[in-house]
């Protein structure tokens, strides 16, 4: 039933669709994060309570959301380089993490300006702040696993481990503000029902959630693309390609 | 499915149930821990589910609504007196000497941090203004009767301009 899919993990054909699928993804970003965020700060009415300082929202919701969900791609790409041994998969989690890792920082970096203001501090150790603190932790420690082997199939085993273990953070991330009583507020956008956000703050900062999921989509097939290349230099494909862009 | 795939999968899956349960088991019992704040409910009459009531001279954190015209201001320096309180009926006093921030208003969620100076007496020695999960333009606020004005701290009438 898979079969098909396996074809791609041939580095060969996966560097290929990654540069076909690249352009649209930085397209999408641009235009996406374009249209959020000057609907956002620039149109969005201001908040009843925060005024305009509440307009930070539209950078660190969609950072801190995307610092999950690219936790939970790596951490994807890492088990299914694991159990079936794809490389390409491990490469795939080998180029995210710095992403994500960039991202978790601007989610803290943005909510500790939005919390100064609103709050009265920068930093307070409740539940959501430190678990997203773990966060940027799990990334750094797979970065350092993943940099600090020789043989790459070896680093990626480790850090892939930690990946996979690290999951069990993002439950934590998301609940820690249902589960405890915590300085956060808990969640504005709800799935199941009606956010408690009007409309025109709303879809600019969806607007944006999606942009950045697309953003990091690009970067992380840039950064793919490079990770192929540097691992299979010794191929005949690569070395043609070299060549090729040589002669130009 | 071959075998040697089929071993590191179980592997794998057994690898992330086993850190699962260990974490669930692990933040079961810190559960009462990883709290923030204590309410006012929980001062007064202890923690619903161990009992713990927070002993006079405890450093803690208190969590709750500030209660509405109970904010006493001293005219000649920063002394603030304020109650919190909770919708389970607890109900604390805070006094507090320093800046208050700016989201600080009556009704307001806020947590404060000091010393239980005595049983339903916190003096505070950090407050910080909680917001909830609601973001709303102000017509649409004042229509739902939520309009928040910022304290009056001068006799004064507040400058014209600078009002949410």
């Amino acid at each position: 039933m898979w079969k098909w899919l396996h074809s791609y993990a041939d580095p060969e054909r996966a560097y290929k669709l990654s540069g076909t699928l690249l352009p649209w993804f930085s397209a999408l970003a641009i235009l996406l994060i374009g249209t959020g965020s000057i609907w956002g700060l620039l149109f969005a009415p201001t908040d009843y309570q925060q005024g305009d300082s509440y307009r930070i929202i539209f950078i660190h919701v969609p950072a801190a959301s995307m610092s999950m969900a690219a936790y939970m791609g790596m951490a994807v790409a890492s088990f299914i380089g694991l159990v079936w041994q794809i490389k390409s998969a491990d490469w795939a989690a080998a180029a995210i993490a710095p992403i994500g890792a960039v991202i978790t920082f601007i989610a803290l970096l943005t909510g500790a300006a939005w919390g100064k203001p609103m709050w009265g501090t920068w930093w307070v150790w409740d539940a959501r702040l430190t678990s997203e603190l773990v966060l940027l932790f799990l990334y750094l420690g797979v970065i350092s696993l993943y940099a600090s082997f020789e043989d790459k199939v070896l680093a990626a085993r480790a850090a892939g481990i930690l990946a996979i273990v690290g999951v069990i953070n993002i439950p934590i991330i998301k609940y820690s503000v249902d589960w405890w009583s915590s300085l956060h507020q808990p969640s504005t956008i709800k799935i199941t029902e009606k956010s408690t956000m009007s409309t025109d703050m709303l879809y600019p900062l969806l607007i944006n959630i999606f942009g950045f999921g697309m953003m990091i989509g690009a970067i992380t097939l840039v950064r793919y693309r490079a990770e192929i290349l540097a691992r299979n230099g010794m191929r005949p494909w690569v070395r043609e390609l070299a060549t090729a862009e040589e002669a130009k | 499915m071959n075998p040697r795939r089929k071993k590191r999968l179980t592997l794998a899956v057994a690898l992330i149930a086993g850190v699962a349960a260990v974490a669930s088991l692990l933040l079961y019992a810190l559960n009462s821990n990883l709290n923030l704040f204590y309410t006012p409910y929980e001062i007064v009459h202890g923690k619903t589910d161990t009992g713990v009531k927070p002993e006079v001279g405890q450093r803690i954190r208190v969590g709750g609504m500030v209660t509405m015209g109970s904010m006493k201001r001293d005219p000649d320096s920063l002394h603030v007196e304020f109650a919190v309180h909770d919708s389970a009926g607890g109900e604390v006093h805070v006094t507090f000497d320093d800046l208050l921030p700016d989201l600080f208003r009556e009704g307001q969620g806020i947590v404060a941090q000091g010393v239980l100076v005595e049983s339903g007496k916190l003096q505070a020695t950090e407050v910080l203004a909680k917001h909830d999960e609601n973001y709303m333009p102000p017509e649409v606020a004042e229509a739902m009767g939520q309009k928040h004005e910022k304290l009056d701290y001068s006799e004064q009438k507040p400058s014209e301009g600078y009002q949410y």
